[in-house]
């Protein structure tokens, strides 16, 4: 393809190169040549390159450099281009750029003008989506607890797709299966240019409705190739699923395709059936249940009543009849009050003899006494005759005794009582003084006589004699 | 008992809730242990919840409506058949 313009180059300005009367040129000239050709020969080409040095100028402009191994290419996308490109080129992106080459002689370039910029291969997609994936879960997008629980039955779902095509008929025929619903779809574009602007408005608009707002949003679009679904992957509509206050399921692509809508999205359906089927449950086996608990609740509560019935008439059987329990405790109180009366009158009667006992009557008494009087009077005669006897036996000894020991008896077996004036008795001759007047008494009188002769006193006690004479006269 | 007026706490309910309630009253009364006049109550509570539920049930009619939205911007219905 080079080859050609370069020879016919070749040919027009070969010659001067050997001609030996070379022609002048200015620079100028032979730039604004370069950029006739280099323009005329490649107006629109397709490069494969690495972007590096990527900046976007105040202006809108995007500068960067494509390059390989061996070579470099400058690129410069202008701001009206910039705006429709696809993708935002970043440094390390493996794209594909098409646009025209072009010159800048002022600085001795060439570079390419960019009309439209993608991404080269799935690789390079993939790398994209990672580093986007990453970008918004670090934002908080995808987290966990910002997803709305889906309703169990929702009033009116809106749903987001082509309206033409399987996937609006697959949703709405299962829908109408399971549990028919009022349904709104907003139309949009699935693929391609503007695509990403009509979904993310589509699913702010369903949000934003004043009428018939629906309480369930289902994001839906047939399997396709990564770029097929590649707008499910686009941060303006992955922020509108996040934004949305109504819950979303999405069902982009086949089982194992997966886009970030997905990731932001409440619930992730597999295919779009499988969102009908998340989105209502089957209409006759929920009635079916609420029939079985319908059901189950009656006979529980006639169970309960059935059994208090029973409960009832049970007890009824176990309490006695009133006035049969009236005439029993009749009947028991007669018991009682009859041996009651018995144990009464058993008691007067033995405490009656048990006073009888302790207290004998008055009349018994003095008979009593009296019989004992007389009986202790009898004793008592008994006795003082038994004592008078006594004493006069007692006396006639004491008199036959003192018979025998009187002194009058002795006096008649010869001897006499000498006694004084004073009638004492003197039984010793020292107690006689010469010339005392005594009386002997005989048994049969008494004579007066003086002591004559008196007896000598001992010698030996004759110091004791003046004593005794001096004591003597004492006497 | 059939049509009673069922209650502003109920209504308010949504399906699931509804449904919930009346799945424990009827495991309650099952069990059989609360007292008559509890029982009694619960099971009006659930004949209650069942007519809610019910009532939410009934109302299954499809109608596809497909958003238009004209050149200005302004929102519009249109009905949408499907076959």
């Amino acid at each position: 393809m080079a080859e050609n313009p370069t020879s016919k180059f070749n040919k027009e300005t070969t010659e001067p190169v050997f001609d030996h009367n070379l022609r002048e040129y200015s620079v100028s000239e032979l730039s604004s040549a370069l950029k006739i050709i280099v323009e005329k020969t490649f107006t629109r080409v397709k490069i494969r390159g690495e972007v590096f040095g990527f900046k976007e100028a105040a202006s809108g402009h995007l500068y960067f450099s494509l390059k390989d191994e061996n070579a470099t290419l400058d690129s410069v996308c202008w701001r009206g281009t910039a705006a429709r490109l696809g993708i935002a080129p970043e440094d390390g992106m493996e794209v594909v750029v098409t646009g025209r080459i072009t010159t800048f002689s002022g600085r001795s370039k060439y570079q390419i003008i960019v009309e439209s910029l993608e991404l080269a291969g799935e690789g390079a997609l993939l790398k994209l989506l990672e580093d986007r994936k990453r970008k918004l879960a670090n934002e908080g997008l995808f987290d966990e607890g910002k997803k709305h629980k889906i309703p169990f039955i929702p009033e009116s779902i809106g749903i987001v797709t082509s309206p033409t095509g399987a996937v609006i008929k697959d949703i709405l025929h299962r829908l109408s299966e399971r549990f028919p619903r009022r349904t709104l779809l907003w139309p949009v574009k699935v693929q391609g240019e503007g695509s990403a602007a009509e979904i993310a408005a589509a699913i702010h608009g369903l949000n934003t409705l004043a009428v018939n707002k629906p309480d369930l949003i289902i994001v839906a679009r047939g399997g396709g190739s990564l770029e097929d679904l590649w707008t499910f992957n686009e941060e303006s509509v992955v922020r509108a699923a996040a934004n949305s206050r109504i819950p979303i399921i999405s069902a982009v692509g086949h089982e194992t395709d997966w886009t970030l809508i997905d990731l932001v999205a409440d619930v992730r359906a597999p295919t779009p059936t499988a969102a009908a089927e998340l989105a209502v449950p089957v209409r006759v086996e929920v009635l079916s249940k609420l029939k079985i608990h319908s059901e189950r609740i009656d006979n529980a509560i006639n169970k309960k009543l059935q059994l208090l019935a029973q409960n009832i008439s049970g007890l009824a059987r176990i309490l006695p009849e009133p006035r049969r329990e009236v005439e029993e405790a009749v009947q028991r109180v007669d018991t009682f009050s009859e041996r009651l009366d018995i144990n009464l009158k058993q008691e007067i009667a033995r405490k009656s003899e048990q006073l009888k006992i302790i207290i004998p009557r008055p009349g018994q008494l003095i008979d009593r006494n009296r019989e004992r009087l007389n009986y202790e009077n009898q004793n008592m005669a008994k006795a003082i005759t038994a004592i008078v006897r006594n004493c006069h036996k007692t006396l006639k000894h004491l008199n036959d005794l003192m018979e025998s020991y009187s002194y009058e008896r002795i006096l008649e077996r010869g001897f006499a009582v000498i006694s004084d004036d004073e009638n004492r008795t003197i039984s010793s001759a020292r107690k006689i003084r010469a010339q005392q007047n005594v009386n002997i008494a005989f048994h049969d009188g008494t004579i007066s006589a003086i002591a004559t002769k008196l007896p000598p006193l001992p010698k030996k006690k004759k110091p004791k004699k003046k004593d005794g004479g001096s004591q003597g006269s004492l006497l | 008992m059939s049509e009673q007026k069922i209650p502003e706490d109920i209504n308010r309910m949504d399906f699931e809730t509804a449904l919930d309630e009346l799945e424990t009253i009827v495991r309650e009364l099952e069990i059989g242990e609360n007292r008559l006049e509890n029982s009694i109550q619960s099971y009006t509570r659930g004949t209650l919840l069942k007519q809610h539920c019910e009532k939410k049930l009934k109302d299954a009619q499809a109608r596809i409506d497909k958003i238009i939205v004209d050149s200005a911007g302004q929102i519009d219905t249109e009905k949408m058949d499907i076959e």
